[in-house]
């Protein structure tokens, strides 16, 4: 996006200096070792795979509102061979295609990568990562990812179809699926690079957040978005490895045959397969215990940023800061003894059952603090309602949703009946979409004037907010009554049952509704860009924010701070009766003679 | 412009609810439940929902209210300065820990009597599931399974109604999931694994048999039928059935190669 805009600028100086541009420009936006340049390369890659990842939605919502129908435009250009109708098996792939692509290559990498990225080093008052080489090559071995999973689409078979838990046998047995052919094994190879990048973010972000911290930046004193991120960050860095070990697993047993998930006398499509002595259930365990903990990975830093925006526009302290940074500690311990609550119904054992729904139980625990002390921050506040205070009122509110109906599948006997249901798909798009997602759209309207030195226009942000709004709860909210009554996930044509015929019209109303919030991006697309370069500029601290990021430049230069920050209190000083302000900004010295102790501790730390 | 979007947060436990109350109406709902267990599963559904639906209005009411009182065009008083409670974190901590202990304990007994408590009764079927059709064996006038009077049907299953069933449940290839959704039933059928797997049918009809775990690509056209029927229709059915294979013995066999 920049490169054809950086030989337009620099037209009068590269007739001057001819040699200059080309590697100065590479090292600068390219293999820029500056974690704000980092950043946002995730940002621009994740939000580009995320349209990618919506158009996969919105195809396998075409096919359920009219299944077997050519699909208009689309269809004639991709399947003209099928009367431009989805086939089962592209169904199959265009579900799996569309939950890798958000899970691997948006949310995850959005949040630590662009997120995490930007953010840290700027509210812990430090110049850089710990490791910039590495943080570059956090995002440079995202590539191989990108490249191998859009290879996938185009080999023969098309990209992976075993669903994105992909569970052996069928992901594993080349005679189970067509598309278990090259894209399984390209899905495999590229969600390993996805974890080696996530390991060292992981790395790089803990040394940071432990070893960098400003003069006086306590481990109290950090705002909820690093604690969220260094949460987030020890939990990629235990669980990981885990993942990485099965998807090596998995990738010798469709190689070689290795047979760790291929039990003895299995036959497809009457052919015996020669592997044996595995258990397909191994690799369910493997890959839960990563990829329940990846649910939180996927929440906590959205979690933490929306814990700093309610604070900010609500001009108040955010309540209970330790009771948040504590129940984060719980989500993330207990977040590693709960997997097994995706296997209720796998055939483990029923005891062994009944202990994980115990545990998963009590993980709604910390999440209901956490929605107390949000919602007892708004009282007694004056609320600003912004567009990223909107959005982070809205992560709120459908995280509660989403909070919620987690207890119904956490109860076994409940879970016998909407297991694999349509509830099921409800309940994560409201903890991924109106959670994270629209806590992500927050952080995007809050920190952009960090990141660019501009606004974002308020009133198409407001209109983006109320639209996106609406249509996901039309598509998702319905999905819980879909759950109800049993209609069944990944089903190309569901109403082949004369159970889930009388659910065609409201799939078609989702589908409207899912057609919608596509659109309305459009919206949030043109604003982003169109503010990047004509938005009205914008000082250090346009949102009066108390943060240590709002005492850089904006956007911040190289080393980010002109002078090195020294941190007095705690990030949520709002409206604190010490000063005249409604805010007290952590690098703000108090007045003399006052706040000795606090100078003092800020010296020691120096 | 405020009260506006605190009208959005507040529309959104009202229509949520107006949803749930308009839906089972509407015939959006759980499907009729023929099964003895059932009723456990349906209760602890509403219990389920009740509580959260309870805590859901509570929470959102408490957000739109916030919203709308604290406005800060509106809101004359001063910020209430406060870092937070300890007293009423402990309790907003107790208290939802002290429901969610309840609801683990209240429906450990309803998952032992589906998943744990395995009736004592000779096995009735043998279900085995493969891409992408269910087939199903019965012992035969002997009793007994592998014998040369086993009696093999595919995707249709028939049971007496109110007796207690026992079938267990084989995979020949991937995964697949025996989902009877008019009797409350799950379980995944796991190759090398046989899973018991039991219910007791309280109504005569068809109902159908899902399959809920993805299979490959021909997972939305694996479909089987549940017959429920007499005791006396269930013997005719069976042996009219062996009967029939009996008559065409070779081509059976041929084809289960
Ligand atoms: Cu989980
Ligand atoms: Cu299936």
């Amino acid at each position: 996006m920049s490169s054809p805009a950086v030989p337009h600028t620099h037209a009068g100086a590269a007739a001057a200096a001819p040699a200059m541009p080309v590697a100065k420009f590479l090292a600068t936006y390219v293999f820029s070792r500056d974690h704000k340049v980092i950043g946002l390369q995730f940002l621009f890659s994740t939000l580009l795979w995320f349209i990618v990842g919506g158009l996969l939605a919105l195809a396998v919502r075409w096919q359920l509102a009219f299944p077997w129908q050519g699909m208009p435009i689309v269809g004639r250009l991709l399947f003209s061979a099928e009367g431009n109708q989805i086939s089962p098996e592209f169904y199959t792939m265009l579900f799996t295609m569309h939950a890798t692509v958000m899970i691997f290559f948006v949310i995850i990498p959005i949040l630590a990568g662009a997120f995490g990225n930007f953010l840290i080093p700027l509210m812990i008052g430090a110049d850089d990562m710990a490791f910039p080489t590495l943080n570059m090559l956090s995002y440079w071995v995202m590539w191989p990812a990108f490249v191998l999973m859009t290879i996938s689409f185009f080999v023969p078979g098309g990209a992976s179809a075993a669903g994105w838990t992909g569970y052996p046998p069928l992901s594993v047995a080349h005679g189970a699926a067509p598309a278990s052919q090259a894209g399984q094994t390209l899905w495999v190879l590229a969600l390993v690079f996805v974890g080696i990048s996530s390991m060292m973010g992981s790395v790089n972000y803990m040394t940071t957040i432990i070893q960098m911290r400003a003069p006086g930046m306590t481990m109290f004193r950090l705002p909820m978005t690093i604690w969220g991120m260094f949460i987030t960050a020890v939990l990629q860095a235990f669980a990981l490895p885990v993942l990485t070990a099965a998807l090596f697993m998995q990738l010798l047993d469709r190689t070689v045959r290795t047979g760790f998930f291929i039990p003895e006398g299995l036959v497809i499509n009457n052919e015996g397969v020669a592997a044996g002595g595995g258990q397909p259930l191994l690799w369910q365990h493997l890959f839960w215990f990563y990829s329940h903990p990846a649910v939180y990975i996927m929440i906590l830093p959205a979690m933490g940023m929306v814990s700093d925006i309610i604070s900010c526009f609500a001009r108040k302290p955010l309540f209970g800061y330790k009771p948040m940074v504590y129940s984060i500690c719980g989500i993330a311990g207990l977040g590693f003894i709960v997997w097994g609550h995706h296997m209720f119904m796998s055939g483990m054992n029923p005891a062994l059952g009944a202990m994980f729904m115990v545990s998963t139980i009590m993980i709604a625990l910390p999440s209901a603090v956490k929605t107390f002390n949000w919602l007892a921050t708004l009282w007694g506040g004056k609320i600003q309602f912004t567009t990223p205070m909107l959005f982070a009122m809205s992560f709120v509110s459908m995280f509660i949703i989403g909070g919620l109906s987690g207890i119904f599948m956490a109860a076994t006997p409940i879970d016998i009946f909407i297991h694999d249901t349509y509830f099921i798909v409800a309940h994560i798009h409201y903890v991924l979409f109106g959670g994270t997602a629209f806590g992500v759209f927050g952080g995007i309207y809050f920190w952009f004037p960090k990141m660019f030195g501009r606004m974002m226009n308020e009133f198409w942000g407001k209109v983006h907010f109320l639209l996106s709004f609406i249509f996901f709860n039309g598509t998702f909210f319905t999905m819980h009554l879909l759950g109800a009554g049993g209609f069944p996930r990944r089903l190309a044509d569901p109403y082949h049952y004369a159970t889930f015929r009388h659910l065609l019209g409201m799939n078609q109303f989702i589908t409207y509704c899912a057609l919608g919030m596509g659109a309305v991006q459009i919206i949030f697309a043109i604003n982003l860009f169109y503010s990047i370069f004509r938005g009205p500029r914008c000082g250090r601290n346009p949102w009066h924010a108390n943060s240590l990021e709002w005492l850089a430049p904006s956007p911040p230069g190289h080393g980010n701070f002109d002078v090195q920050p020294v941190v007095y209190r705690g990030p949520y000083e709002y409206s604190s009766p010490e000063t005249t302000e409604d805010y007290y900004p952590q690098w703000q010295p108090p007045p003399a003679g006052q706040g000795e102790a606090s100078h003092a501790q800020a010296q020691q730390h120096a | 412009m405020n009260k506006f979007w605190c009208l959005l947060f507040l529309a959104v436990p009202v229509l949520g609810v107006a949803a749930f109350a308009w839906a089972p109406g509407a015939g959006y709902w759980l499907p009729r439940d023929i099964s003895d267990h059932g009723w456990q599963i349906d209760h602890l559904f509403y219990f389920v929902l009740t509580l959260t639906g309870a805590v859901f209005v509570a929470t959102e009411l408490a957000l739109f209210w916030f919203a709308w009182k604290y406005d800060g065009r509106t809101n004359m008083q001063p910020v209430r300065f406060t870092h937070g409670s300890h007293d009423v974190e402990v309790l907003w901590t107790l208290a939802p820990a002290a429901t969610l202990v309840f609801i683990a304990i209240y429906q450990m007994n309803a998952w032992a009597d589906v998943k744990m408590r395995q009736p004592d009764v000779p096995v009735l079927a043998e279900v085995t599931a493969r891409q992408f059709e269910w087939r199903i064996r019965y012992p035969g006038a002997d009793g007994r399974f592998d014998t040369l009077d086993d009696v093999h049907v595919v995707n249709d299953l028939h049971v007496p109604v109110d007796r207690d069933i026992l079938i267990t449940l084989k995979s020949q290839d991937v995964l697949h999931s025996f989902f009877l959704p008019n009797l409350r039933i799950k379980q995944d059928a796991v190759p090398g694994m046989k899973i018991p797997v039991w219910f007791r049918a309280r109504d005569v009809g068809e109902f159908d048999l899902v399959c809920a775990e993805l299979c490959g690509w021909g997972h939305y056209k694996m479909k089987g039928r549940l017959t429920v029927q007499s005791a006396s229709a269930f013997q005719q059915w069976l042996a009219e059935t062996a009967a029939a294979q009996e008559a065409t013995q070779e081509p059976e066999v041929e084809e289960s190669e």
